[in-house]
Parts: structure tokens; C-alpha cells; sequence
């Protein structure tokens, strides 16, 4: 019961920040519609084309005629970065398309104070809002008449400051005087009061917390704008991060995917050939590989990090580990899937063994075995980022482990968009091999 | 001793739980060098089988089957073979597929070149020698089928449902072409097949087998096959002696189903 209850408190959990995200999303759709309406009026604009797709009067549920419209593309990706770009305050975004930011520049409110006999006295609070980086005192202001004094305070955007408003009042909190109004407003401990550029909350001690406007802009810390992510990927292809440059980090990632894959390859399709080939191989590594195809590569990384440490030789062998099986599994299905037909034919054209092997189990099953390395690579790509962010000395996901431990969020998102981006070009170019290699495929 | 003779050939196979099906029993049979049969009866009948054993694929448990002389005992390029669609190697050009078996040999690139050039043009396939086998059509695969299984040589071509796969049309081009062929090389070629209309066509002799246990049920010598050399195929049909046979057989064949549905209910019950 108590694991019960725990479940349902993050499922709690969970539900309300989903709902906190529900008018983003909803926002967000409402985009994509409003977009498509602008795409439908537009469309109407242009000569209309009269293929054989367009001269279909049923379009809703024949899946043969929804494909992928280019623009609606390339509009949700200029919108990711316009987006990105509007709630970071970029300057590569005219600033009128800008969401709101933090609130910057003066500000004041005033507060009134009771002592225990009954006496009250209001003071003012000058606050001056700076944005973040940049060092500015607090304003000198004259502490005015009465026992409450006038304060003044500097914060940096989207900062918040506790001020202990009764330090420098002539009756304080140490003689039971209390906050009892803000802006003339009522308060007692837990209250919020908004004065115009932010708010003031009361805290449980009494005390005001000053809490200017955040805006809706992301702070850089948590997310930075894309032209400093890209002025950072500059800075570091250059320079270099932790000692290494960017393409080194890049280079070790894709050198031990490369080497593993290849490795894995190596052992894993004559392991899938044989399987396929021979009843004793096949009972004998059956158990093995359906054994280990299941097991995630990372959760092999502790046992290969104790074996053979954090070196290139334990992420070459994670790394052939999980193309292995793969690749034998590909190799052994391209056997089984061939067809008798072809065999019994080749056979009757007077091939023997090792000619049949060769002419004709070898590239029917080649397919079977590209499908596979596409699997392994991808795999592969995403085994060996994680082996780097548990440990690595240079490597993408060593950059991006590292950057985020010192808050360096744009290393962070420039990593996951060149992993992304290369995992992606390592499809594309499976695919592309795909083609040239095995024209065949499918065509059987 | 030339021909192709089969020799009592029985053919049980042992099932799983316990039992076993007699797919074929004292199946006797002499074709002469040269001879067009073709086998048809119900599924079941066991004639898959007859040619599986013919080619080698299969070892009979009674009996044997003897080629000029020789005791089949596996495939071999004297037995050539032409499947019902998909045994084409896809990832060789037409002209590849052709000429598999001179290359098996090890025969040289030239008379190579010259035997496939010739089959190609003899099938009608002169200008699609570079072309892959899925850019054809299947009436066009079945034809490179055909000149690959000539291109060895065969003393025996067997052909298991080679027009199975085709519409009516293309069949009824392809049926001429394995007359015009069988006459030209003179080659002894067993043929399978579902449609009782292609057996009387393309059977110097007809086979009718009954099921369980597979078995030659009537043999026919018939005139058609020698007809459609040089006819056309729809004036063979035309024939009168061509509709009786039909009836026959097509009455035949309607009996054993009746009889194995009969025997499946009995069995149900």
C-alpha cells in the first residue's frame, strides 16, 4: 500500500505539471491550425496543380493520398526557433515578437508598520531591477520622517530579494513590530501583494520578499538564446572544451561507433550465418543471442566500466556488444528468409554448396543485414552518448555531462543538437548505401 | 537406356503425432526423350511431390526414379527446373540470371555471352538483357525463368505451375512459347499444373493423380500438344475431342473432391 500511494503521488505529480503545460500546448496548436488557415487562403493564391493526387475527391482516411506537406515542415521548424528565439529575448528577433521579459528599471512601494502599542508609520522602498550580469548598487535615499526609515534595494532580473525592511527602522521586529500593510493593503504573514512591477510576499517571519516581474522569457541559465548557443559552438570548435575541440569530441564519439559497429559486424554476421545455416549453431547460440538481444547495451556499461575501465577499449567493447547481436539476428533472419525456391533453382543450375553460398544465400540476405546495421548504428549512436555521460574523457556526451554540471546550458543544447543532427546523417547515409548496395531490397 | 523412368516410387512421411501420410504409392511411370507429360489432379495428390522427388530435392522411401541410366540420388544440372514465380535471383541483371549455370560450370565468358544472347532472343527478351528481373513483368520473369533452366541444358525440364502465377493472357502467350520450345530443343519436360485446360495443351501425355495415397489415377495419349506447334491455341480448344476430355477429366477431378470433402466430414463427426 505505502508503494501504492507513493505511485499515486507522482502520478499526482505529474498531472498538474502536464496541466501547468496545457495552455502552452494548447497555444501551440492553435499555431498549427492558424498556420494551416494562412497555408489554405494562400494556396487559393496559386495556380492549383492538377495531378493525380489533387483530382481525388476522397482524401479523409485514404492514406495514399496524406503526404507530408513541405511547407507545414518547413513552417514547424522555422517556428521552433522563432519560438526559442521569442522567449529568450533574442536579438535575432525584432524585439516587438519578444514575450514579455523580466521587468527592468525602478520601482517602489510602500509599507506601513504596527508596533505591539498600537503606533503605525509607512515608509517607501525604492527598488531598482537590473539585468542580470551587469552590478548596480542599491540608490541612496533619504530615510524620511517617523520610526519606519525609507529603504532602497537592487536586484537582478528575475531575482528575488528578502529585505528586512525593520533593519533600519527605529522600532523592529526585535520589539514585536509587525508589516501590516503594503501599498496600503492589508498583510499578515503568506499574503501577496502586487505593486506594479512585481510582486511583494510576506513571508512566514513577517518579512516582505520582493519579487519583480520574471516575464514570460526563459532565463539564460535555462535556456539561451540560439545565438548564444551558436556563438558558443564557434567559441569551442576553435578553442575546444576541457581540453579537447569540438571535433575531437565529436571525432572520439563517432570513431568508437564506427570501430564497435564494425567490430560487432564482424563477429556478429558469420555468427547469424551460421545459425541460419546449421541446426547445432542454431541450438547452440539460440539461448545466447535471445538471451542478450533483450538486455539493453547500458545497462552492460557498470559491468564493462568495472572489467575494462573507462577507456576506449570498454566503449569499444560496449559498443560491439550491442551492434552484435544485432547484426547476428539480421544476418540469421536474411538466411531463413530465403527463399527454397531459389536455393532448389540454383541447385538445379548445377551450384555447389559454396556457389550457392555465394550466388545466392550471401545477397539475398544482404538486406535483412543493412536493415540491421541501420538498427546497430542507431543503437550504437545512442549506447555510446550514454557511456559518455557516465564517464569519458572526451566525447559528445562527456561535453554535455560535464557543461551541465557547471550550468553551461548552451554547450548543453549545442551538444544535443550536433548529436541529434549527427545521428540523423548517420541514417541517411545507412539509407544511402541502402540504395546503392542493395537496389534489390524488397523486390523479391 | 534414354529416358526417364520412375520405378514404383512410394513416399510416406512421418507426422509429428505419431501418424504419417502417404503421399505417394507405387507411382510407375516411363517417359521417353522427348516427351511432353503433364500431371494434374486435386491437392493433395502428391504431384508436387513426384517432382521433388524427379528433382532431387526429395529422396523417396520405396523405389527409384533412373535418368538415362542413372539413379537420381540429388539435383543436378541434367534436371533442370522452372518454378511458379520468385526463384529468380533479384539482385543479377536478366542476363545474369540466364547465365547462372554455364557460370556454375566455369564455361568462359564468350560461348557464355553467345548462349544467353541466343535464349534471350529466342524468349523474346533480346532487349531487356541489362534490365533487373523486378523491372519485368511476371509473364517476362517467367520467360527469363524459362531461358535460365535452357541455358544448362537440361535433359529434363520440370516445371512446377510455371503459368500459375499469370493472367489469363500472358498465360495463354506463355502455353505457345513452352510448345514452340519443347519442339525446338526436343527436351523431355514434365509439367504441373492446376488448370485442366493447360494440361491437355502442353500434354503429349496426361497425367491424372487421385489423393491419398498419391497415385496415377488415368493416362491419357493426346493430340493437342502436337495441334498447337504450329496453331493457334484457341483453335486447339476448339476441337471437339478437346471439350470431351476436358468434361472427363473436369468430372474426374470434381468426384475426388466430392470424396475427400466426404471423407473430411466423416472424419469431423
Amino acid at each position: 500500500m505505502n508503494l501504492l500511494s507513493q505511485l499515486g503521488a507522482e502520478l499526482g505529480a505529474v498531472f498538474v505539471t502536464l496541466l501547468s503545460a496545457a495552455p502552452f500546448i494548447a497555444g501551440y496548436i492553435a499555431i498549427i491550425l492558424l498556420c494551416a488557415l494562412i497555408w489554405q487562403t494562400v494556396k487559393k493564391f496559386l495556380t492549383p496543380k492538377a495531378d493525380y493526387g489533387s483530382l481525388k475527391t476522397v482524401t479523409f482516411g485514404d492514406e495514399s493520398a496524406v503526404t507530408s506537406n513541405t511547407v507545414a515542415s518547413v513552417v514547424s521548424i522555422v517556428l521552433i526557433f522563432v519560438l526559442w528565439a521569442a522567449f529568450t529575448g533574442s536579438k535575432l528577433l525584432p524585439s516587438f515578437l519578444h514575450a514579455p521579459g523580466a521587468f527592468e528599471g525602478t520601482g517602489e512601494f510602500s509599507y506601513t508598520v504596527t508596533t505591539p502599542d498600537g503606533q503605525t508609520d509607512d515608509a517607501t522602498v525604492s527598488v531598482v531591477v537590473f539585468p542580470a550580469g551587469s552590478d548596480v548598487d542599491a540608490p541612496e535615499v533619504d530615510p524620511g520622517e517617523g520610526f519606519a526609515k525609507n529603504d532602497s534595494v537592487a536586484i537582478a532580473a528575475f531575482r528575488s530579494e528578502l529585505l528586512r525592511v525593520d533593519e533600519n527602522d527605529e522600532i523592529g521586529r526585535d520589539q514585536d513590530a509587525v508589516v501590516s500593510a503594503i501599498n496600503g493593503v492589508a498583510v499578515e504573514p503568506g499574503s501577496v501583494v502586487d505593486v506594479g512591477f512585481g510582486d511583494v510576499e510576506i513571508s512566514r517571519r513577517g518579512t516582505p520578499n520582493i519579487k519583480p516581474s520574471g516575464g514570460m522569457q526563459m532565463e539564460p541559465i535555462w535556456l539561451p538564446a540560439p545565438e548564444a548557443v551558436w556563438s558558443r559552438v564557434t567559441e569551442i570548435a576553435s578553442t575546444g572544451f576541457r581540453n579537447s575541440t569540438l571535433a575531437e569530441h565529436l571525432g572520439f564519439s563517432l570513431f568508437r561507433v564506427v570501430v564497435g559497429f564494425i567490430l560487432g559486424a564482424i563477429v556478429g554476421i558469420p555468427l547469424g550465418y551460421a545459425m541460419g545455416l546449421s541446426n547445432w549453431f542454431r541450438g547452440w547460440f539460440d539461448p545466447i543471442v535471445e538471451f542478450m538481444r533483450p538486455v539493453p547495451p547500458l545497462a552492460l556499461i557498470p559491468l564493462v566500466i568495472i572489467w575494462a575501465g573507462i577507456g576506449e577499449v570498454g566503449k569499444i567493447i560496449l559498443l560491439f556488444l550491442a551492434a552484435l547481436w544485432i547484426m547476428a539476428i539480421g544476418a540469421r533472419s536474411g538466411v531463413s528468409g530465403v527463399r527454397i525456391s531459389k536455393v532448389h533453382a540454383a541447385y538445379s543450375l548445377g551450384a555447389s554448396k559454396w556457389q550457392i553460398m555465394r550466388y545466392v544465400i550471401i545477397p539475398n540476405s544482404l538486406p535483412e543485414i543493412f536493415t540491421a546495421a541501420r538498427v546497430a548504428m542507431g543503437v550504437c549512436w545512442g549506447t555510446v552518448v550514454a557511456a559518455e555521460l557516465v564517464a569519458a574523457e572526451k566525447g559528445a556526451g562527456m561535453m554535455i555531462m560535464t557543461a551541465s554540471k557547471f550550468q553551461n546550458t548552451d554547450i548543453v543544447i549545442m551538444g544535443i543538437i550536433l548529436i541529434g543532427i549527427i545521428g540523423f546523417s548517420i541514417d541517411m547515409l545507412m539509407r544511402w548505401i541502402e540504395r546503392l548496395l542493395v537496389p534489390w531490397k524488397g523486390k523479391g | 537406356m534414354s529416358g526417364l523412368s520412375i520405378d514404383k516410387i512410394s513416399m510416406r512421411f512421418d507426422l509429428p503425432n505419431g501418424g504419417s501420410v502417404q503421399a505417394l504409392k507405387d507411382v510407375s511411370l516411363d517417359l521417353k526423350a522427348g516427351e511432353l507429360l503433364s500431371v494434374l489432379g486435386p491437392s493433395g495428390c502428391g504431384k508436387t511431390t513426384l517432382l521433388n522427388i524427379a528433382a532431387g530435392f526429395l529422396a523417396p522411401t520405396e523405389g527409384r526414379m533412373v535418368l538415362n541410366g542413372n539413379t537420381v540420388e540429388g539435383p543436378g544440372p541434367e534436371r533442370g527446373m522452372v518454378f511458379q514465380q520468385g526463384a529468380l535471383f533479384e539482385w543479377m541483371s536478366v542476363r545474369e540470371n540466364v547465365g547462372f549455370g554455364p557460370k556454375m560450370k566455369g564455361m568462359a565468358a564468350k560461348p557464355k555471352a553467345e548462349i544467353v544472347d541466343h535464349l534471350l532472343d529466342v524468349v523474346g527478351l533480346g532487349a531487356f538483357k541489362e534490365k533487373a528481373v523486378y523491372e519485368l513483368s511476371g509473364g517476362m520473369q517467367q520467360r527469363v525463368a524459362l531461358a535460365r533452366c535452357l541455358a544448362n541444358e537440361p535433359d529434363v525440364i520440370l516445371m512446377d505451375e510455371p503459368l500459375g502465377a499469370l493472367d489469363a493472357l500472358t498465360r495463354e502467350k506463355m502455353q505457345g512459347l513452352v510448345l514452340k520450345l519443347w519442339k525446338e530443343t526436343g527436351k523431355t519436360i514434365i509439367l504441373i499444373t492446376h488448370s485442366v485446360e493447360e494440361a491437355l495443351l502442353l500434354g503429349e501425355r496426361l497425367l491424372v493423380m487421385a489423393p491419398r495415397p498419391g497415385r496415377i489415377h488415368k493416362e491419357y495419349r493426346l493430340p493437342f500438344a502436337e495441334m498447337g506447334v504450329d496453331k493457334d491455341l484457341r483453335e486447339v480448344k476448339k476441337h471437339p475431342q478437346f471439350g470431351e476430355v476436358r468434361e472427363e477429366i473436369l468430372g474426374m477431378i470434381w468426384d475426388m473432391e466430392e470424396e475427400i470433402m466426404g471423407r473430411n466430414e466423416g472424419e469431423g463427426s
